[in-house]
């Protein structure tokens, strides 16, 4: 069974940058799925890629991670507005713990999530 | 506020008080950023940087290399550090390596060196002038490690420049690393063959003047 998270950006807003990154990496730790409303700063991303690797051991061995935001390119005026207004609220981010996620796939229309094959297969 | 001048500050005179720039090497495992480093000290000082393999994180602790002249076509003259970092990655697993052909024992010990060199990639960081991301030319260029490589280089001002390297091979497909990165200079390379390094040295002395 694969559980998964949703994180609401009003939650992770509420912490600091280092209880952010505390608390989407210890969701993936449980083996969860998070799927955070928003997106991290830049420097919060390559602090959470740094705090995983400190935390590597025989039982967690990392994450996948994807960032999808609306395409900018694309966006209207009034897009580009909002982007203003809510920050890093727009997006999503996808971070899945390395046992559980092979891959994340991204695609404009859609997400996939590639999953790890189970290494001993139960006998009926 | 703090920061705003600490950045300021390292601009202006900390390539001027050290001497020379830093020029780093970034990119995920295996990109060939070695095979590139190699080649830079190679043609400019007659030595290599460090080894390379197959395997992913060959390249687990930085590796500088001093007072590098670069001499373009006009006579100007860059003089920089070239710093050669482990390859950044969000994970790693030792029994990939293990599957790689190496034994238990060591994979677990590249493993661990591993971690501890993606996380002195990332803070290093600060401390160069302009970087230089290699990204193979045959993968695919909108991983997620890319993406937070450049962004990170964008908040912090730094001058940037992408290598899409390993155009000798039939897979590569350096097109699509110039669609996916429009905002920089893209440069193909074969840093195995040398091809398109002379264009790589000339785009270097673009970058770092900026």
């Amino acid at each position: 069974m694969v559980t998964m998270q949703l994180v609401p950006y009003n939650e992770l807003q509420a912490l600091t940058s280092v209880g952010r990154i505390r608390k989407l990496l210890s969701l993936a730790k449980e083996k969860k799925i998070v799927l955070v409303q928003g997106r991290l700063a830049k420097e919060e991303e390559a602090e959470l890629i740094k705090a995983t690797m400190e935390e590597i051991n025989k039982d967690f061995r990392g994450i996948e991670l994807a960032v999808i935001e609306p395409n900018a390119k694309g966006g209207s005026f009034m897009d580009g507005v909002a982007s203003m207004l809510l920050g890093n609220r727009v997006g999503m981010t996808v971070i899945g713990p390395a046992s559980v996620v092979k891959s994340i796939r991204r695609d404009p229309n859609k997400i996939e999530l590639l999953m790890e094959e189970r290494r001993s297969r139960r006998r009926r | 506020m703090l920061d705003f001048i600490t950045k300021f500050w390292r601009r202006l005179f900390g390539a001027a008080l050290r001497g020379n720039v830093k020029i780093g090497l970034y990119g995920p495992p295996n990109s060939g950023k070695t095979t590139l480093a190699n080649r830079i000290c190679k043609d400019w000082i007659g030595e290599e940087m460090g080894s390379v393999s197959p395997i992913a994180h060959e390249t687990r602790e930085i590796q500088q290399k001093e007072s590098i002249v670069l001499k373009n076509k006009n006579g100007d003259e860059l003089t920089f550090a070239l710093v050669d970092t482990p390859g950044i990655a969000t994970r790693i697993d030792y029994e990939d390596f293990v599957k790689a052909g190496m034994p238990e024992k060591a994979a677990k010990r590249r493993a661990r060196e591993a971690t501890k060199g993606v996380i002195d990639s990332i803070k290093w960081l600060d401390e160069m002038d302009a970087v230089v991301v290699v990204l193979d030319a045959t993968q695919d260029p909108f991983s997620q490690v890319n993406i937070t490589i450049l962004g990170n280089l964008q908040a912090r001002d730094i001058p940037v420049l992408v290598v899409a390297n390993k155009v000798d091979l039939r897979k590569a497909k350096p097109k699509r690393v110039e669609a996916a990165f429009p905002q920089y200079p893209v440069v193909h390379v074969s840093a195995k063959e040398g091809r398109n390094v002379d264009e790589l040295y000339e785009e270097l002395f673009k970058v770092v003047g900026r």
